[in-house]
């Protein structure tokens, strides 16, 4: 165990933390935008942590290939930061203009 | 650290299942629409794990990259879609309010 693998097995862990709790405020929370709140979390930030990960893992034995691999990755994990952001704020203005109503405290019904 | 990818990918898939769930009894379009986009980035990072367990990692991040593009133009796609669609948003919803 290098410092560069325990270094990615830290980064993959915590993006696999921030699925699970990402998926689990996508099946729990009670309303439409809380849900996309989750989600958001799950679609930039655990994404970008696990290809970081991988990418820090692919560099271990050094060559120039490995490089160039781990330089592709690094601009898959650029894309996904930007890419995901801009597709969840369109899902937002379309809930805004269809009229999915926010969730209130007085509500009993949780749907 | 092979295990330790392996058990990365079948958690990663159990919780897609859990994701599909919410894309299954979703009450709006748009909570349909939000599961599956949850899957697609899910599956990206999926498809990098499966590429380091094959050891052929440079085959794998063109189809990650793919995989990436076509996820965001399919969310955007199908959320341009049902707001050009309206009518058929607002009926489902009264349906659902009356039921």
């Amino acid at each position: 165990m290098t410092i560069l693998s325990i270094l990615a097995a830290i980064l993959i862990l915590l993006g696999l933390f921030f699925f699970f709790a990402g998926t689990v405020g996508i099946l729990r929370l009670p309303d439409f935008y809380t849900r996309l709140h989750a989600a958001g979390k799950c679609d930039s930030l655990a994404a970008m942590l696990m290809i970081c990960g991988i990418a820090i893992y692919n560099l271990q034995p050094f060559s120039f290939a490995a490089l160039l691999i781990s330089l592709k990755l690094f601009l898959v994990a650029a894309f996904v930061f930007i890419a995901n952001p801009t597709a969840t704020h369109a899902i937002t203005e379309a809930a805004l203009v269809l009229g999915v109503k926010p969730w209130k405290r007085t509500e009993k019904k949780r749907p | 650290m092979h295990s330790f990818f392996l058990a990365t990918g079948i958690a990663l898939v159990v919780l897609m299942i859990l994701s599909l769930l919410r894309a299954l009894i979703g009450p709006t379009i748009l909570d349909r629409i939000l599961g599956g986009n949850v899957i697609g980035t899910k599956t990206t990072v999926l498809l990098l794990l499966i590429g380091l367990l094959y050891d052929d990692l440079g085959m794998f991040v063109d189809i990650s990259i793919a995989y990436a593009l076509l996820n965001f133009i399919a969310t955007l796609g199908a959320t341009k879609f049902f707001l050009r669609r309206l009518d058929v948003f607002m009926e489902k919803q009264e349906q659902e309010e009356s039921s």
